[in-house]
């Protein structure tokens, strides 16, 4: 859905721009309304896959989400047919894990921005080629361990033999880390660095360099090319980055499992407890779709305003 | 490396400290560990006893800690099925799996007081006794036989007993603890920060109920309202909600928990200083039974590994390995007498009087749930 917004829209193929060979042996309106025809086909099946996709395992099971959570929790636990909005009615009852996906996503998307920025910066302009292909493959490499195995082991950096033993050895006093918002924060910044790193790289190295250098000819201070030149043009990468890890951040369940003891308790996590524990799939599809409305609400405002830093119009995924 | 020093090698993984108990057990998920086996069928070449029968893989289904793998390898080489393990963490997850369907299945491990809620929905079959030679119902406790059998049909075998107490790390927690009210006063106050709860509606509001006085098994509304104020009144002080409990107790991250006996056996043989305690108001005793669930794909597997399961010498190694009681008379002939006297696995006659089953109604009553879940979202 998300790429769907973020595409550019496809462009149409105008009358007469068809390939122009028929155009030899045919008058003119014909070989153009072929062609037309023709492409019009390729573009369908192209589109077909995809747009089977998008209905069967997305629109469909939406639907089917939307019909739950008007229905009843069924004696034994499931769904039951019937018409109400007291699941949604309900929905104060989750207060806490919306206030900690709302607070937390966000404060998460802006920390992963803030570290990923200089690292991104270092990586496209001030690194020599050869160093720069050895710190690309290092961002990669996490990649090739499961996401899982990778947050598990912060289990033990943060607990209590870990991370706080040597606070404590240095003589700064007792920390508690694992189980609370922090670590939970930084399991979030570790996991979706690199999803920020990569798309604000990408706009840095296509940056042409000789507009730094004409600003700087022109009396521009670094850190004010940086403000004026720099952050702008890097500003669609910056975009894109904060989109990818928010959205993916929003739905986070795992990280604030393992990280959070089920202390800190995303929107995921009561997800996963409403249909796995308790049974009540109408109320869990009624938070499900409180997340969607969410989500599509805030990605919407989102692009509106950052449109309006010019940069809108070319966001790329990557 | 040869075949036999790979399989040594990967099992030593399986059991070492980052272990799929805890892997599993934590993110609560019920994924599947795949047992070596499994992943790489072809290291174990069928035997041709069974193999025509019962084909090459069963799906055990069952709980953190609860076996000897070592088992589970003669049974792969005595009749070439491979068996495949999930581990789960509460009995909601499991009926949760089985009502959504298409789990393929072929054993489980459920808890007494869902026997009846499983063959109400029509979700696990009568047992074919005949296919389960090794099991006696005239050896086993007649309690623990009565709870899998409803209107004189077996549905379920008894696989062993326990009670739900707490660990106490008495190296840090010097106070003498005897009651679930102690529990949940010293987790509240002095030992902020250092108590955990199960990730479990049965236990985790039963011992909240058992503060007050009342039935573990609790319906009642205002009783449940009590619960719910302590749970809520409880949790920022808590260290964790989560039944895998074994690695932040032996770590000294968490200093007491809600325990299971074997949990509490297996924990005090490597540091004597956590100590079991069952609460003097009473709390839970159960016992856990294989069933086997409708549909079964390796049906005929999951009844052998029942079976073999049940043997006694087989039993025996089991209990050795997971230090939870057995209630078959033959397979506690064959263990050692301490462990028989254990007070741990076998707690004084005035401790367990008070004790209650699990009832069927904890299962699908929709108010524990949700306060369950609420106590988890707060």
């Amino acid at each position: 859905m998300k790429r769907a917004a973020l595409s550019p829209p496809p462009t149409e193929r105008g009358p007469g721009e068809g390939p122009f060979y028929f155009s030899i042996f045919m008058t003119k309106t014909t070989a153009s309304e072929q062609a037309d025809r023709r492409s019009r086909w390729v573009t369908t099946l192209l589109l077909a896959p995809s747009a089977f996709w998008y209905l069967a395992l997305l629109v469909a099971p939406l639907a089917v989400v939307v019909v739950f959570s008007f229905g009843e929790r069924a004696a034994a636990g499931g769904y039951q047919a019937a018409f109400t909005i007291a699941n949604y009615l309900n929905l104060p009852a989750r207060a806490a894990a919306f206030r900690n996906t709302l607070v937390l996503a966000p404060l998460g998307t802006i920390v992963c921005l803030l570290a990923a920025y200089p690292l991104a910066y270092y990586l496209a302009i001030k690194s020599s080629p050869r160093i720069r292909l050895f710190l690309l493959i290092l961002v990669i490499v996490p990649f090739w361990t499961s996401f899982l195995i990778r947050t598990y082991a912060w289990m033990f950096i943060l607990g209590g033999r870990g991370l706080p033993s040597v606070i404590e050895w240095l003589g700064l006093g007792e920390v508690r880390l694992i189980n609370t918002p922090l670590s939970v924060l930084i399991g979030m910044v570790y996991g979706y660095l690199p999803l920020m790193v990569f798309p604000i790289f990408v706009s840095l190295e296509r940056l042409d360099k000789r507009l730094i250098e004409a600003a700087a000819d022109l009396g521009s201070n670094p850190w004010r090319s940086f403000l004026q030149v720099t952050l702008p043009l890097s500003a669609p990468g910056v975009i894109t980055g904060c989109m990818l890890v928010f959205i993916l951040l929003m739905g986070e369940y795992l990280i604030p499992q393992l990280l959070g003891g089920g202390k800190v308790f995303f929107i995921g996590n009561a997800l996963v407890d409403l249909f796995l524990q308790s049974r009540n799939w109408p109320f869990g599809s009624a938070v499900a779709m409180s997340l969607v409305i969410i989500m599509l609400a805030t990605v919407t405002i989102y692009l509106r305003v950052t449109r309006r830093y010019g940069a809108g119009r070319d966001v790329s995924l990557l | 490396m040869d075949r036999r020093e790979f399989v040594y090698h990967m099992r030593r993984w399986q059991k070492g400290s980052i272990s799929r108990r805890q892997f599993l057990g934590v993110t609560g998920l019920g994924i599947a560990t795949a047992v070596l086996a499994k992943a790489m069928p072809e290291l174990v070449a069928p035997r041709a006893a069974y193999a025509g029968d019962l084909g090459d893989r069963v799906s055990l289904t069952t709980w953190p800690n609860y076996h000897d793998p070592k088992n589970f390898e003669d049974f792969t080489a005595k009749t070439g099925v491979n068996v495949e393990v999930n581990v789960f963490g509460s009995n909601e997850e499991m009926l949760a799996k089985l009502q959504a369907g298409g789990t393929g299945w072929d054993l489980f491990v459920p808890t007494n007081y869902t026997i009846s809620t499983y063959k109400d929905l029509d979700l696990i079959e009568q047992l074919d006794l005949s296919l389960l030679p090794n099991y006696d119902p005239a050896s086993i406790e007649k309690r623990f036989v009565a709870a899998g059998t409803i209107d004189g049909k077996t549905y379920a075998v008894s696989k062993d007993w326990g009670t739900t107490g707490y660990a106490v790390n008495t190296k840090k927690i010097t106070e003498k603890m005897t009651s679930w009210k102690d529990f949940w006063d010293l987790a509240m106050g002095k030992y902020t920060g250092r108590g955990m709860v199960h990730d479990y509606q049965l236990t985790t509001i039963g011992n909240a109920l058992k503060y007050y006085g009342y039935s573990f098994n609790s319906i009642d509304p205002k009783e449940l309202a009590d619960a719910e104020k302590l749970l809520l009144a409880a949790k920022p002080h808590l260290f964790a909600i989560n039944s895998d409990y074994q690695p932040s107790m032996r770590n000294g991250d968490a200093w007491l928990t809600v325990c299971w006996t074997g949990d509490a056996k297996q924990m005090h043989k490597d540091l004597p200083e956590i100590e079991y305690v069952i609460g003097k108001e009473g709390g839970e005793i159960w016992s856990d039974f294989y069933a086997i669930p409708k549909g079964a794909p390796h049906r005929a597997a999951g009844y052998a590994l029942a079976d073999f399961l049940l043997t006694p010498a087989i039993n025996a190694k089991e209990v050795l390995a997971h230090g939870y009681p057995s209630a078959d008379a033959r397979t506690n002939k064959l263990l050692p007498k301490e462990l028989l006297e254990d007070p741990i696995m076998y707690p004084a006659a005035e401790l367990l009087a008070p004790l209650e089953f699990g009832a069927a109604a904890t299962l699908t009553n929709p108010a524990r749930a949700e306060i369950m879940a609420r106590f988890k979202s707060a």
